[in-house]
C-alpha cells in the first residue's frame, strides 16, 4: 500500500518532469519559461516533503519568481523567431544528443542501483530548521556567506555595466 | 511504499538529462539558460535528499546550506547571462545560438 508521502512525492515528481518536458516540446520560447515555471514549484513541494521548508520559499522567491521573470525579460528585450523551427541544417544532431543523453541517464542510473547507501530518514520536525540554518550560516559558514555577498554585488556591477549602452 | 533516497536520486538524474538535452539542441540562447538553471535545481535536489536521507549522529543541516549557496550561485549566474545576452542582441541583432559562430569560421 502506498503511504501518502509516497503519493505526494508521485505526485510532484510527476508535475516537475511534466514541466521539464514541456520546456523541451514547446514551440514558443514564453510558453517554455512557463512550463519550467511549473517545474520549480513543483521543485519546491518536493523541498517541503523533505523538511526544508525554508529552501522551499527560496525556491519559489528566487527561480519561481526571481529568474523567470528575468528570463521573460531577456526574451521581450531579444527579437526572437515566433516558432523555435527544426534546424534543417544538421538534422542528424538532435537525434545523437538524445542517443548520448539517454545512455549518459542509463549510466547514472546504474551507478544509483548498485550502490548501496545507508540511509536513516532523519525527523527533522523536533528542531526549527530556519532556526538552525540561520545558526549554522552565521556561525559554521560565515566566510563563504560572506564571500557570497562579494558575488552578488560583483555581479550586480557587472550586469550593469555589460547592459549598458555604449557611448559612440 | 515509501519514497527512498534512490527515488530521489532518480528524479535528479532524470531533469539533469532533460537539461542536459535542452542545453545542447535548443537554438534559443534564453532557453539554454534556463536548461542549465534546470540542471542546476537537479544537483540541490540531491543535495537536500541527501542531508534528509544521510546517517548522522547530529541533525545538522549543511545538504539544506550548500543548496542555498547554490542557488546564490544559480541567481548571480543568471543575471550576468542575461546581461550577456542583451549586449550580444545589440552587437549582431540575433540570438540564435547557431548564429553565434564567429570564432568557428
Amino acid at each position: 500500500m502506498w503511504s501518502a508521502g509516497f503519493i505526494v512525492f508521485f505526485v510532484l515528481s510527476l508535475l516537475t518532469i511534466a514541466g521539464a518536458l514541456f520546456m523541451i516540446s514547446l514551440n514558443r520560447v514564453v510558453h517554455m519559461v512557463l512550463a519550467l515555471s511549473l517545474s520549480f514549484i513543483s521543485i519546491a513541494g518536493l523541498y517541503i516533503l523533505l523538511d526544508a521548508e525554508f529552501l522551499a520559499f527560496v525556491q519559489v522567491l528566487i527561480y519561481a519568481g526571481a529568474i523567470s521573470i528575468l528570463m521573460i525579460f531577456g526574451i521581450m528585450m531579444t527579437k526572437h523567431s515566433e516558432e523555435e523551427t527544426e534546424e534543417p541544417k544538421k538534422p542528424w544532431q538532435n537525434v545523437l544528443t538524445a542517443v548520448g543523453v539517454i545512455g549518459f541517464f542509463g549510466i547514472i542510473m546504474y551507478a544509483i542501483q548498485s550502490t548501496t547507501i545507508v540511509t536513516e530518514k532523519k525527523d527533522f520536525t523536533q528542531i526549527d530548521t530556519v532556526k538552525e540554518i540561520g545558526m549554522a550560516i552565521f556561525q559554521k559558514h560565515v566566510i563563504p556567506f560572506e564571500l557570497i555577498s562579494l558575488l552578488l554585488t560583483v555581479a550586480l556591477i557587472g550586469a550593469i555595466i555589460l547592459a549598458k549602452r555604449e557611448e559612440e | 511504499m515509501e519514497a527512498s533516497l534512490t527515488s530521489y536520486l532518480a528524479l535528479g538524474a532524470f531533469l539533469f538529462c532533460i537539461g542536459l538535452y535542452g542545453a545542447l539542441t535548443k537554438k534559443n540562447a534564453v532557453i539554454v539558460l534556463l536548461c542549465i538553471e534546470l540542471m542546476l535545481n537537479a544537483a540541490n535536489i540531491n543535495l537536500v535528499a541527501f542531508n534528509k536521507f544521510s546517517v548522522s549522529v547530529t541533525q545538522d543541516l549543511t545538504g539544506q546550506i550548500f543548496s542555498l549557496f547554490n542557488i546564490a550561485i544559480a541567481a548571480a549566474e543568471a543575471a550576468v547571462a542575461v546581461a550577456i545576452l542583451i549586449a550580444l542582441y545589440r552587437a549582431r541583432a540575433t540570438s540564435n545560438m547557431y548564429e553565434i559562430n564567429e570564432l568557428k569560421d
